[in-house]
């Protein structure tokens, strides 16, 4: 069930101007700086804010045009929001079946049962909200939404109130939910490592405006937006696990270009698992080496280069199909004469398993 | 008997008035103080001036003006006339009337503090969860406001219990129909019937001081619960 839609909102000082179709499947990322008018579209496309000029269709059900404005109550959203919003008079019990027992199509009594092995609330159940951590009462807000069986799932930073380490806790637990779910994810965060690890779109938004979208391994990598010209830039590899070496410690992960061996936890025989590698942990060389204690090489094309300073250039690798970002200095630039079309190797320090 | 039968009326009379009336105006203060807490309209400050005049208006000249729309000849009575009523003035309903303009203050402010504090997310997320507004409002915003209510509640009932000034220039002073115990403990204090303008005094304290406990337990007991 895809998800078309065009926003122009006006607001004192702000405007939102998008048009757009958000993928049928999968975590879309709304990513953007503060006040790039992430929650506005999400409110827009849950009913909340109010848009005289506004269009959108999910799937084949028009929910707005210039004539049809459907109330929040009547679209099939799940909404999560930024601070927990448990209804304090009502238990957790309580909480999760007020979706449940107003929406037409709720979620099968095994569904739900399924949302709250996942989300580890089930000893909550008879519990207030106040006797409930920032996290816990998260968790309930999401088994609250994925009650109602929605058409898709709006999320505006669930994260953003918790500590670092009731962030680290419920990550796990919305990763086990996105993967189970076969509808739409839409995710506002400005959080990169959180993008990075749950979401497999993006749509970048900036003052307003639609910067770039489509999927997050291209817009990670692509030049002539920020996110690749940042120091901390990164190239995400969707790879497959083929192997696992007990003695080192290390996976064997297979992705279109090449392998890389990563130091790991052992890992089940052909999961997907998605890598990700530093730019500046990336270096090249012209011919390969060997007797290095580098592991991970492999042959690549130089695509793309550009200059960020004096020193530094960004280099945009490709190896058959996957991209993988270079942070080098202009003077090994120039005295390896290097220059795009170039077929070069790159050596890469280190990856990360980020699921 | 230490309460004679003419003040047991008047007693009974006025407990009857307090709470047709505080049940009236939570049937239109609700509404009211509901607009109030939500509406975003620039002049709202003037009804809300409106609503509290009687605070700080004399309850002479409410119910002088009180009297003047009731009559025959005032907006309100002139209405009801040609509806073929029977004029308000000097009736049990006028007095219900009078009461509800008097005592509005005291049911729409605490109703519209306690909707404005439970802002407007609790509502969306309702909205998300599929309730409809109605739904909204009666299963989220009155469980919510339930403090608000039992002070709205109280404070109208007491409030009406008081009046003196607004019942002397509408009611009249009939016994058995408009005849409040306020009025009757003015006249036995005339009468020099200081025993029994002690009695009745003595119950209309004892009667608005249960009532103020009331109030005070009830919203302690929230405050407590929810930490």
């Amino acid at each position: 069930m895809s998800i078309a839609l065009r926003f122009n909102i006006q607001r004192d000082a702000f405007t939102l101007n998008i048009d757009t179709v958000i993928p049928e499947n999968g975590v879309t990322a709304i990513f953007g700086p503060s006040g790039s008018g992430k929650t506005t579209l999400l409110r827009a496309i849950a009913g909340l804010e109010y848009t005289e000029d506004g269009y959108l269709k999910v799937g084949d059900i028009l929910w707005q045009d210039n004539k049809t404005f459907l109330p929040t109550h009547q679209r099939k959203v799940g909404y999560v929001f930024q601070e927990p919003s448990l209804f304090s008079h009502l238990t957790v019990a309580a909480n999760i079946n007020y979706g449940l027992k107003r929406s037409k199509s709720p979620t099968s009594q095994d569904g739900l049962q399924q949302a709250l092995d996942l989300l580890g609330i089930e000893h909550l159940l008879e519990r207030m909200p106040w006797q409930l951590s920032g996290g816990e009462q998260q968790r309930v807000a999401i088994a609250r939404a994925l009650a109602t069986n929605p058409s898709m799932l709006l999320l505006d930073e669930p994260l953003a109130a918790l500590g670092d380490e009731q962030k680290a806790a419920i990550l796990p637990y919305l990763e086990s939910v996105y993967k189970t779910l076969d509808i739409p994810v839409l995710y506002v965060s400005h959080s990169r490592n959180e993008v990075a690890r749950l979401a497999n779109h993006c749509l970048l938004l900036d003052t307003g405006e639609l910067k770039a979208c489509g999927p997050i391994s291209e817009l990670f990598t692509a030049l002539d937006l920020p996110l690749a010209r940042q120091a901390n830039a990164e190239s995400i590899i969707e790879a497959l696990m083929s192997s696992y070496d007990e003695k080192y410690g290390l996976a064997t992960l297979v992705f279109s270009g090449g392998q890389f061996s990563v130091a790991s936890k052992p890992l089940p025989l052909n999961a997907n698992v998605r890598l990700q590698v530093l730019a500046r942990d990336v270096s090249i060389t012209l011919k390969q080496q060997i007797n290095t204690s580098i592991l991970n090489i492999i042959p690549v094309t130089i695509d793309q280069m550009v200059k960020e300073n004096n020193a530094q250039m960004t280099v945009r690798l490709i190896a058959d199909g996957t991209v993988l970002l270079c942070k080098i200095s202009c003077k090994s630039v120039d005295d390896l004469q290097l220059k795009p079309g170039d077929k070069v190797f790159a050596q890469v320090k280190t990856a990360a398993i980020l699921i | 008997m230490i309460l004679s039968e003419q003040d047991l009326t008047a007693l009974w009379v006025t407990i009857k008035l307090a709470s047709v009336s505080t049940l009236v105006l939570l049937i239109i203060g609700t509404p009211i103080a509901w607009w109030l807490s939500r509406s975003q309209w620039r002049f709202k400050f003037i009804i809300e001036a409106i609503i509290a005049l009687p605070l700080i208006l004399p309850p002479t000249v409410l119910g002088f003006y009180l009297l003047i729309s009731l009559g025959p000849n005032g907006p309100i009575g002139g209405l009801v006339n040609l509806l073929g009523g029977a004029p308000l003035a000097f009736t049990f309903t006028g007095l219900v009337i009078g009461s509800v303009f008097y005592s509005m203050p005291f049911v729409v402010q605490p109703l519209q503090n306690a909707f404005t504090s439970i802002g407007s997310r609790p509502l969306e997320v309702a909205a998300t969860l599929r309730a409809s507004p109605l739904d909204r409002f009666f299963t989220i915003v009155v469980p919510m406001a339930k403090p608000g209510f039992i002070t709205a509640s109280v404070l109208g009932f007491a409030h009406t219990l008081g009046e003196f000034g607004v019942v002397l220039m509408i009611g009249g002073n009939i016994p058995g129909s408009t005849q409040v115990a306020s009025i009757a403990i003015y006249d036995h204090v005339e009468a020099l019937e200081y025993g029994q303008a002690h009695w009745l005094a003595g119950s209309l304290l004892l009667l608005s001081f249960l009532l103020l406990v009331v109030v005070y337990g009830a919203n302690r007991r929230y405050t407590v619960a929810q930490p």
